[in-house]
């Protein structure tokens, strides 16, 4: 697109949307919304920036390969998060169980392994909505 | 053909009379002594900041006590884009790697 305005707005606001998505993310079990809300966020920025920009422009931002590491690494980490339990003795993805410290509700680090967790989905849905945009309009 | 279709609505009629007695005895929507506001619902609000710390309930059901339901949800995620990318997928993009 060749929009000299709509270039300028968008390199004023899609960053501020991309911080936004990841704010989502990390404040997903202290405030409102959550990873998937989130992740959501931030992929519809990314998207945004390729609509705009142009697809060329969008890949170089994102190489395949990042997509296809957090494509495949996402799930794992999930899993890596519920081995905690198991190595501790307690069942999958135990969290209190497992004594995890749980910290203080309300701050950043409170829930333990929900916030790490919570990142990696977010990080999954971000990457699984760019890679299917990509994959569509590269067609 | 219309003998036919005559002896099919007969046959549903039974049906559709079972379906609006099942519905006449559901319970009203939204009061508080109706059969899902069980103990479940009741053991999540009262104990939910002890087990898992967080505030954002929604966040301590979906991350915490359905763990194993938004595991296997992120591996659909997964399925979906693997789908997508295998049937879309050109040979072109090939060498871009």
């Amino acid at each position: 697109m060749k929009d000299f305005i709509l270039k300028r707005m968008a390199a004023i606001i899609l960053p501020f949307i991309c911080v936004y998505g990841f704010y989502v993310i990390l404040h997903g079990h202290v405030s409102p919304g959550g990873s998937f809300a989130g992740g959501i966020i931030v992929g519809l920025s990314l998207i945004a920036y390729s609509t705009i920009y142009g697809i060329a422009k969008g890949r170089a931002k994102l190489p395949e390969k990042v997509l296809v590491w957090t494509e495949s690494y996402g799930t794992l980490w999930y899993g890596l998060m519920g081995m905690v339990g198991i190595v501790k003795g307690v069942p999958f993805l135990a969290n209190k169980l497992a004594g995890v410290n749980l910290g203080n509700p309300g701050t950043l680090s409170s829930g333990g392994l929900i916030s790490l967790i919570g990142f990696g989905v977010g990080i999954r849905v971000a990457s699984t909505m760019v890679t299917l945009f990509f994959t569509m309009m590269e067609e | 053909m219309r003998i036919r279709s005559f002896l099919l609505l007969l046959l549903a009629l039974p049906v559709i009379y079972g379906v609006l007695i099942a519905v006449a005895e559901l319970p009203p929507y939204g009061m508080p002594d109706n059969p899902v506001h069980n103990q479940v619902s009741e053991r999540y609000i009262s104990d939910a900041l002890d087990d898992t710390g967080v505030l954002n309930m929604v966040t301590a059901i979906v991350l915490d006590y359905r763990a194993y339901d938004t595991m296997f949800e992120t591996i659909v995620l997964f399925t979906a884009t693997l789908a997508v990318v295998i049937t879309l997928k050109t040979r072109k993009g090939e060498g871009e790697r």
